[in-house]
């Protein structure tokens, strides 16, 4: 997989509901700035469990053009989306790992110059 | 948990645009995670950005309107219902997604933790190793004749021990706590497994992977004698929690792992299954690695 060009891609955020392996303040900081930024965006309670029972939706969430995944290890997003019949394209798709990055890098590189000017705003 | 593969749910859609009054930044915050935490999928409608398309699913569009669009209508074969949040709290809003999924006859998500294989193609010989040793049906072949993960709801909750088995590293649990398990890079040393496979073999009562090799009659009676006497229940035993401590293999599949006639048996019907393929790609030409007499170790 390689990263989106455009900074306009899509963006699903991953709130591995089901678990505790992504540390809290990282989510809670990711779909906060999401939410105060203005982007449109699509959140999941949980990939693990959308593809554990092939959901649909992970078709309408694996087609449409450059996505930027904000998750876990992209090693894990892109056999999850296998798995159930919704494989991502090889091209323009961007996982962020919310298990290891820190918020800001996450939202750095899900927002670029938007996530700047969130931050500044709330300063 | 019983999947409801068939079963509908409905997509969320936080919506501020025209006829309706923009949702306070906290509000929209409590009221998305409290419906990521009941489970849901939703979708937020801002200023710029785009969303995934619409499908066949059904929509509940919650907003602020100055006036509640009329009942339902249906959009690429979905339906799309609203509902008025003004003045709801995130346990106000929650209630009222229930009783919407209800009326739609949809499914509410479940309590189950998703915790289940996950096969890494890019790294999998097809050696049918985990086909043998899972004990629950948890893994089959598909038409193609490759291995799958077939029923994922029969997984045991916490047990990663067939990732342990895979020699290519190939199994993932993402919800697991580390790598390479979880989906983080293989290393070289996570390849280098020999002393887990000698642990498991031990657990078991004996020298499972050698036996597999042999499988002369001799090696069987050799085996299935050694089984009968109290020195391996012992060292069973014994291997039972440092097993635990390097494995991570819950209490009920350490009890309930299978035997090694269970193996033997897994490990004929996975060969079978081969060597029908192996005959099927002859025909097909097909490019896929085929497992050997020599892969099996025999
Ligand atoms: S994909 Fe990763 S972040 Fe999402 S639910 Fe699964 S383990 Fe959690
Ligand atoms: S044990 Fe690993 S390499 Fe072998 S079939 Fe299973 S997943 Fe593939």
């Amino acid at each position: 997989m390689t990263p989106p060009e455009s900074k306009a891609a899509r963006i699903l955020y991953c709130h591995c509901a089901y678990a505790k392996v992504v540390p809290e303040e990282t989510k809670q900081k990711v779909l906060r700035e999401l939410n105060a930024s203005g982007v449109s965006f699509d959140a999941v309670a949980d990939l693990c469990e959308m593809s554990a029972r092939k959901d649909p939706a992970l078709q309408r969430l694996a087609s449409g053009g450059e996505t930027k995944i904000a998750a876990c290890f992209p090693r894990a997003v892109e056999w999850l989306f296998h798995a159930a019949g919704a494989p991502l394209a090889k091209a323009g798709v961007e996982v962020l790992n919310m298990r290891e990055d820190s918020a800001e890098d996450v939202l750095q590189a899900l927002l670029g110059e938007t996530a700047n000017k969130t931050s500044e705003a709330k300063s | 948990m019983t999947k409801r593969l068939d079963a509908k749910r409905l997509r969320i859609v936080l919506y501020e645009g025209e006829g309706s009054t923009a949702i306070e930044d906290e509000q929209r915050l409590s009221t998305m995670t409290a419906l990521l935490e009941d489970g849901h999928q939703v979708t937020r409608s801002g200023s710029n950005g785009t969303v995934a398309t619409a499908d066949t699913s059904d929509h509940l569009f919650l907003g602020q309107f100055d006036e509640l669009p009329t009942a339902s209508k249906a959009v690429e074969g979905g339906e799309i219902r609203f509902a008025d949040i003004a003045g709801k709290d995130s346990a106000a809003i929650q209630e009222l997604v229930r009783s919407q999924v209800q009326e739609a006859n949809a499914e509410q998500p479940g309590e189950w933790k998703p915790w289940f294989p996950v096969i890494d193609y890019s790294r999998c010989t097809n050696c049918m190793q985990c086909l043998s040793f899972c004990l629950f049906g948890v893994y089959g072949v598909d038409d193609a004749s490759q291995i799958a993960v077939d029923n994922e709801d029969n997984c045991k909750t916490n047990c990663p021990a067939c990732s342990r088995v895979c020699p290519e590293a190939a199994i993932l649990f993402p919800k697991y706590k580390s790598g390479p398990i979880n989906g983080d890079v293989v290393r070289e040393e996570d390849l280098q497994r020999e002393s887990m496979k000698v642990d498991i073999s031990a657990l078991l009562g004996g020298d499972i992977y050698s036996a597999l090799r042999t499988r002369s009659k001799d090696a069987r009676e050799r085996f299935s004698t050694e089984r009968d006497e109290s020195k391996a229940l012992l060292e069973r035993k014994r291997c039972l929690k440092k097993l635990q401590k390097d494995l991570d293999i819950p209490d009920e599949v350490l009890m309930t792992l299978p035997s090694a006639g269970d193996i033997e048996e897994r490990a004929r019907r996975a060969r079978e299954k081969a060597e029908k393929r192996k005959a099927r790609s002859r025909t097909m030409q097909d490019q896929k690695k085929v497992t050997t007499e020599e892969d099996w170790g025999i």
